[in-house]
């Protein structure tokens, strides 16, 4: 579980936001939401110490993480997997090798059992025939999925998407939500989302957490967003398309 | 005020880098790797400069010393010196400065503003200790080889430069580079060597992964990480110079 509590970012004199407190229990999917510049990603990076804040605390199974020391807090990282926006694949090495690559480092592993592994994790986003493609022959979609397969590959307990399907056509971003759902079903694994996609959010997440004008503006489950009764909230939701074609889904007056 | 911020975050990079050294048994193939990218792709420039300077500075020595009573020796005495304090370092120093320096400063610069490091930390490594340690040491460890490499090419180029023009007989040469040869000239090239392995390859480091600010940002710190290497390179010059001799 991650409770976050009172935490506060500022960047120089530029508050980023305060008081943001959340909690996410074990196997739910968390979705940040909000304007872009409002934080979400600098959120996220807090989870796993990324980024330090300049108050507050972050508890990851009961542990505030930035007591921990940096051995300690490396461990935890092994626990989280980070699909990052770019996807962020070594550009030096195959797509292979990205996948690869925590398994050589963390684990006492033979070859067999890394290419095993791999090819599982390679099998799991639907990318088994990718070979040994150099990562600049990669579409966008397939990058994203590469670094899924990577960020999964230590089989980890937290997963955190910074705004997974941004950059994508409707059909693969469907795919990577799907992979994401997957995910989170049958391995149990506890995620954080950061997107302004709200056909995505609306799929893959359970808790939403609403970041406007420097603050945690709203928190809850995704039920309760879908009617509360906060005005920027709805705005926000209410202008995507996928809104604007399910008026009685997303509580849109005719 | 951003040059003391400056200072102080590259020294606090040193200071994480020192502490992660322990480390380099996990990352000992970046260190190879690094060792072949500093050392093995550097040495055609480095011979390439070692052999021109040593050719021109062999013909501009004999054209200067144009009198009956200065033996053609003194020319190979002052070529061999020449070379061996000051020129194969410093010019192989500033040669590296560009090509080991805005290599190291745009790799990590990338890897920086695409996120690569954030990855390489979010996965548990110590982005430090695989990234920066391997190329710092990777510089001390090759920058001499590739001294030796400048200096031997840079004294061979002089030795065949006055060959072919017939200013200085080989003979001549090699009596005079004989003749006050000094151990200790080695060990001083060698030492400006380690330091401006040293700078070139902090500097880079530190500008690179501190990168912000898209291809942009990268750029500058390239330009940045050459510019400063160079400045140092000649700083530390004048400094071992005032130390050591």
């Amino acid at each position: 579980m991650i409770e976050v509590k009172n935490l506060k970012k500022s960047f120089g004199k530029n508050l980023v936001w305060e008081n943001v407190s959340l909690t996410i229990p074990d196997g739910e999917t968390l979705a940040i939401i909000g304007k872009s510049g409002c934080g979400k990603s600098v959120l996220m990076k807090h989870f796993n110490a990324l980024l330090l804040p300049d108050e507050g605390e972050v508890h990851v199974d009961g542990k505030n993480i930035f007591d921990l020391s940096y051995v300690d807090l490396r461990i935890l990282r092994q626990r989280f997997g980070f699909l990052f926006q770019g996807a962020a694949l070594f550009d030096s090495i195959s797509a292979y090798e990205n996948v690869a690559f925590p398994l050589r480092y963390f684990t006492e592993l033979k070859e067999k059992d890394i290419h095993k592994r791999v090819m599982d994790c390679l099998d799991m986003v639907n990318l088994s025939g990718i070979g040994n493609k150099g990562t600049s022959e990669l579409s966008g979609g397939m990058r994203k999925r590469v670094g899924l397969a990577r960020a999964i590959v230590l089989e980890p307990d937290y997963l955190m998407y910074d705004e997974p399907t941004s950059g994508l056509d409707p059909e693969t971003s469907d795919e990577i939500n799907d992979l994401i759902i997957h995910m989170s079903e049958n391995l149990n694994i506890t995620s954080i989302v950061v997107s302004h996609d709200m056909h995505s959010v609306l799929r893959i997440a359970d808790y939403a957490a609403f970041l406007d004008e420097q603050k945690l503006s709203w928190f809850g489950t995704i039920d309760e967003m879908l009617v509360a009764d906060h005005a920027r909230l709805k705005s926000f939701t209410t202008a995507s398309e996928y809104a604007i074609s399910n008026p009685q889904r997303m509580n849109v007056p005719d | 005020m951003q040059v003391f911020n400056d200072f102080g975050r590259y020294c606090r990079l040193l200071y994480q880098a020192i502490r992660s050294s322990t480390e380099l048994k996990s990352y000992y193939k970046n260190f190879v790797s690094e060792m072949i990218k500093t050392g093995y792709d550097s040495l055609p420039i480095v011979i390439l400069a070692g052999v021109f300077t040593g050719a021109v500075l062999t013909i501009q020595t004999s054209y200067q010393l144009v009198s009956p009573f200065i033996p053609n020796s003194t020319v190979g005495a002052i070529v061999t010196q020449s070379i061996i304090i000051e020129l194969a370092a410093v010019i192989s120093g500033l040669v590296l400065a560009g090509r080991v320096g805005a290599r190291i400063a745009t790799e990590l610069g990338t890897m920086r503003v695409s996120e690569q490091i954030d990855a390489i930390e979010s996965m548990g490594f110590n982005s430090v200790s695989f990234l920066v340690v391997p190329r710092v040491l990777a510089g001390f460890v090759m920058f001499p080889i590739l001294y030796i490499a400048a200096a031997t090419m840079g004294v061979s180029g002089g030795l065949l430069a006055g060959m072919i023009t017939g200013q200085v007989p080989a003979a001549d040469f090699m009596q005079g580079a004989r003749t006050f040869f000094l151990p200790w000239d080695v060990i001083f090239g060698m030492t400006k060597s380690v330091v401006f392995g040293f700078v070139i390859t902090s500097i880079s480091c530190y500008k690179g992964y501190y990168a912000s600010g898209g291809a942009e940002g990268v750029g500058k710190a390239t330009t940045n990480a050459t510019v400063l290497s160079c400045i140092f390179v000649l700083l530390s010059d004048l400094l071992l110079a005032i130390i050591l001799l």
